[in-house]
């Protein structure tokens, strides 16, 4: 049983340019479907709408932990915190983290979401409820809107 | 997935069911390993085998069964404990869900930096 998320992705950018993808709050806003209201600084919230179809109703929100330059940008948030009647302040957020390093080919970016242990279990089951089958709709539309806008 | 027959008392006690922190633990892992094959064990049955004593594994018996990974049945005289792999399917399922919500931002995010 794992209480983390960890990925890994190449991509064909210099660190410099996925630096700022990362970390520019309208960059990150643009490829993580969230309108935001200001530039990340570390201790402080960010927060705006999702722009996801059929997900404008919930607010993002982040508190922005570490920007070290080209290396490493984390947040911590509630994940999955799309139901407007919960309250999720009281819950431990999980850890985000980013971590670039550069490849021949480009940059390599290390995703790791770390704490899942710290979410109620009754949450959890709940997420996977309001989703059963919603959730592959969803992902359908997702996808045939980035290949309208690639 | 179906959650029929989940009552309200058993679905509060689960939710403040640490069921990653219950499976963090050798012993308990190995008691669900054991009931997850099998029948509804009793505490002696569960012993059998184990260096540890009968009030230790009633012990870790007991935090298994608030996080909902296993019920106590009775069986005429005897206290038989049985597994419910629900709450770990939970989990499997939300982490799974989680996932894939990664894989399809950082899809987008090589688009965003690759063109």
């Amino acid at each position: 049983m794992t209480d983390r998320i960890e990925k890994h992705i190449e991509l064909a950018a210099p660190v410099s340019r996925v630096w700022r993808a990362l970390t520019d709050y309208r960059e990150f806003g643009e490829w993580f479907r969230v309108k935001l209201d200001g530039p990340f600084v570390p201790g402080q919230v960010s927060r705006g709408p999702i722009t996801h179809p059929g997900y404008e109703h919930v607010i993002w929100e982040a508190v922005i932990q570490r920007m070290e330059p080209e290396r490493l940008f984390s947040f911590t948030w509630h994940p999955y915190s799309v139901d407007a009647k919960t309250d999720y302040s009281k819950e431990t957020p999980t850890l985000v983290e980013f971590k670039l390093e550069k490849t021949a080919g480009g940059t390599l970016v290390l995703l790791t979401e770390s704490g899942f242990d710290k979410i109620p279990s009754e949450r959890r089951l709940e997420a996977f409820r309001r989703n059963d089958g919603g959730w592959t709709e969803q992902m359908k539309n997702i996808e045939s809107h980035v290949a309208q806008r690639p | 997935m179906s959650h029929k027959g989940r009552s309200g008392i058993a679905g509060k006690r689960r939710a403040q069911a640490p069921v990653f922190a219950a499976l963090g633990d050798e012993t308990r892992l190995s008691l669900v390993a054991k009931l997850s094959v099998g029948r509804p064990c009793s505490i002696s049955r569960l012993t059998g085998g184990s260096k540890l004593t009968r009030q230790a594994i009633t012990k870790h018996l007991r935090v298994l069964e608030r996080a909902g990974i296993v019920h106590a049945v009775r069986a005429g005289r005897e206290r038989l404990f049985e597994f419910d792999p629900q709450p770990i399917e939970a989990i499997q399922t939300y982490l799974d869900l989680v996932s894939e919500q990664w894989d399809q931002a950082l899809a987008r995010l090589k688009s965003f930096v690759e063109d």
